[in-house]
């Protein structure tokens, strides 16, 4: 593993957050890197910790709420970092895309306005050259007549063209890193296809680095070089994207990929995971996913497995990740 | 396939007026009106499932709502055995009510949180007099063991349950009427896929075993691939093309399919498009484009399209509206 160094580096991150039922342990010693211009998809089921991982590397929690361990980015300790270094990070150098972009967009000022604003703050462009940066933002993203577009609202936008007006804005700070936190699960496949593919181009173009978050396996495919599978609160697993869709490591990715349609016949049975989600207030001894696991075996019920390097660039925290079969031929588009 | 078709649609069509602001309401304008359904027609085959695809707003939904009369249609004939779905009333209209039953995507919203799961199987047995009152803690049991839940659940209300489970108690209510007819909205759009691979199961066995048609409305393809033995794809209220399942995905033949699911991430890392398959926004359902809905986005447009709607047209085992299969000398696109 001769990588260069990481542009962000996460080790043992903690997020822990106080709830009337007891204190949630949401994300769970998460550890993993992001070269320069790499894009890395985090995968898991609803409630397995993405996005508030996310929001922990943003700096967004503040008390009750507790985040520890390290966020290096650029070299630089991001949660011992001073609320102005860190301010200065954030916004700056690292951008957020959301799900839902009517969320982050204001609705009372115009996309260009709002385009601007981070254009002055962070790039301390005013008046007609921020102006035509914005334009040539919105551009970039695939707004057609965009200088007229500038005055519209976020309510005159389509679905589609609010989540490109979103990551014009998030742009506009030129981030060495962008969070994507579900930014297509709510378009259309057309329009997804669109974002995404955009997405891979501004990548290409800005030598910028693109965390991805999804549920969608199909979306991983498609546009990351490498994936991070979460389940309760864990990484699960770590590997180059091809890799993982030859050959899961974990029994938990390989259980993800098994249950998708399209690996055997049509109308046949699926191959679920039995169970359901873990509770993360009565998480079982050992590895979290043993209870629903048809690996598991007494090894995997001790202390909790750590994620740790199984070939170059991967690393898994299953006990038998040796013995795992591989998926080839198994399943297709 | 020349059976005589389950349920038969014929030109189908449904608007509902456009929300309207203050300003152009004293101005006087004419409301305008969204057209979720124009002229759809559809059959569908005893035993089989139907998918039904097409992006958000594309009439999906209130295609499902009018068949099983949750709303009215305007315009257009629904034919299910020998009834005449859209004049039913009164007591006929209860009983086909129970033989065609819908299942929503967000079970949670139509379960009553405050009944038990016991309590709303027993209310929907005793509605439909399905059951002697005797039999009906028997019948209860044996829907739960059914749809995979334990005996136990009868005493539960709906928010104990995961999402996953929700779903089955949906699908057990929906049971309890003994329909012949399921027409399923997204039934696990929201379900994790590990979960979502256990509600699939319960459906194909359920169908198996009772001989239940389906109408599976769905956005996901893969899913709707390995579901359904025909697909219906639909685009701003039209359905564009109905196929059986292979040769749809295999030969796509409308070019609003073949954008589709071009457009559809693959699960395989080493195909990967560089351009995407279509550009071009939906265009508002306000404002649908004259002739062909699919023109303003379709790279195989001509001159005919934007003046003539194209009508359903045989070709090769599938109904294609588009206007280069009923042209003389068109050229099919790859
Ligand atoms: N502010 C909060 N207070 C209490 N619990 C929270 C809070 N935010 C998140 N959680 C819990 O933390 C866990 C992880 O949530 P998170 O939003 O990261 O999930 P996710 O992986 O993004 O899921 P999804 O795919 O549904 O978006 C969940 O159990 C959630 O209920
Ligand atoms: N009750 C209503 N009042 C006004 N407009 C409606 C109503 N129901 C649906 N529509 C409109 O009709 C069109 C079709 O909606 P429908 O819900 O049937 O689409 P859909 O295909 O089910 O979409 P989705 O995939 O998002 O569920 C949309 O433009 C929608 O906004
Ligand atoms: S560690 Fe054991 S229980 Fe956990 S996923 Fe691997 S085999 Fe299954
Ligand atoms: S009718 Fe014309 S515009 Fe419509 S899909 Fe066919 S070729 Fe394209
Ligand atoms: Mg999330
Ligand atoms: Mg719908």
């Amino acid at each position: 593993m001769s990588a260069p160094p990481a542009l962000l580096q996460v080790r043992d991150l903690n997020v822990r957050m106080p709830t009337p039922a007891g204190t949630l342990h949401v994300v769970r010693g998460v550890t993993f890197g992001v070269q320069p211009g790499e894009m890395l998809g985090l995968v898991g089921e609803s409630g397995s910790g993405k996005s508030v991982t996310l929001r922990a590397l943003m700096g967004l929690y503040r008390r009750p709420v507790t985040v520890s361990g390290t966020v290096e980015f650029a070299g630089q300790d991001l949660l011992r970092a001073s609320e102005a270094q860190w301010q200065a990070t954030r916004g700056a150098q690292i951008g957020m895309i959301f799900q839902e972009p009517m969320s982050a967009l204001n609705p009372v000022l115009t996309v260009g306005t709002q385009i601007m604003e981070n254009l002055r703050t962070h790039r301390g462009l005013r008046g007609r050259a921020a102006a035509e940066r914005a334009a040539e933002l919105l551009d970039l993203t695939g707004i057609p007549s965009p200088r007229a577009r500038l005055n519209d609202y976020p309510h005159q936008f389509s679905g589609g063209m609010r989540q490109r007006a979103m990551i014009a804005i998030a742009l506009a700070s030129e981030p060495r890193l962008l969070l994507a936190d579900e930014p297509t699960t709510a378009l259309d496949v057309t329009i997804q296809d669109q974002i995404l593919r955009l997405l891979l181009r501004l990548r290409e173009e800005l030598n910028m680095s693109v965390i991805l978050v999804t549920h969608d396996l199909g979306v991983i495919a498609q546009t990351c070089d490498r994936v991070a599978v979460m389940y309760g609160g864990r990484l699960m697993e770590t590997a180059p994207v091809g890799a993982l869709f030859r050959e899961p490591r974990h029994a938990y990715s390989l259980g993800l990929l098994r249950s998708l349609p399209g690996s055997g016949a049509r109308r046949a049975p699926l191959q679920p995971i039995p169970g359901g989600p873990p509770n993360l207030l009565a998480l079982p001894p050992g590895c979290a996913f043993s209870p629903r696991c048809a690996y598991a075996s007494g090894a995997c019920l001790g202390a909790e497995p750590p994620l740790v390097p199984v070939a170059p660039d991967r690393a898994s925290a299953c006990v038998h990740a040796a013995a795992l079969p591989s998926l080839t031929g198994e399943v297709s588009a | 396939m020349t059976a005589r078709p389950l349920m038969d649609v014929r030109g189908l069509s449904k608007a509902f007026p456009a929300p309207q602001g203050l300003l152009a309401r004293l101005r006087g304008e004419p409301r305008r009106a969204v057209q979720a359904l124009s002229d759809v027609h559809l059959s569908v085959q005893r035993g089989e499932t139907l998918g039904i695809v097409g992006e958000s707003g594309c009439g999906k939904s209130t295609l499902a709502r009018c068949l099983v009369r949750l709303q009215d249609a305007d315009q257009g004939e629904v034919r299910y055995e020998d009834l005449d779905v859209l004049r039913l009333r009164g007591l006929d209209l209860r009983r086909y009510n129970r033989r065609v039953q819908m299942i929503f995507q967000d079970p949670y919203s139509s379960l009553n949180p405050r009944m038990t799961v016991g309590q709303m199987l027993r209310e929907a047995l005793s509605v439909h007099r399905l059951r002697p009152r005797a039999e009906q803690d028997a019948r209860i049991q044996e829907l739960l063991t059914l749809v995979g839940l334990p005996p136990a659940a009868a005493g539960r209300a709906p928010h104990e349950f995961s999402g996953g489970q929700r779903q089955r108690v949906g699908i057990a209510r929906a049971l309890a009427l003994e329909p012949d007819c399921l027409i399923a909205d997204e039934l696990v759009s929201a379900l994790d896929v590990s979960v979502q691979a256990q509600v699939v199961n319960l459906l194909l066995e359920l169908q198996e075993r009772l001989g239940l048609t389906v109408l599976f409305v769905a956005h996901d393809l893969r899913l709707v691939r390995h579901l359904s033995h025909r697909v219906a794809v639909m685009y701003l209220g039209r359905v564009v093309e109905v196929a059986p399942t292979e040769d749809l995905f295999r030969a796509p033949k409308h070019p609003y399919t073949q954008a589709l699911l071009a457009a559809a991430p693959t699960l395989d890392p080493a195909r990967r498009a560089d351009a995407p398959a279509i550009t071009g926004e939906l265009p508002s359902p306000l404002n649908v484009p004259s002739g062909c809905a699919f023109r303003t986005r379709c790279p195989h447009a001509f001159a005919r399209c934007a003046a003539e709607r194209p009508l359903p047209t045989d070709v090769a085992g599938a109904q294609v509206a588009c206007h280069l299969y009923s042209a003389p000398d068109g050229a099919v696109p790859g």
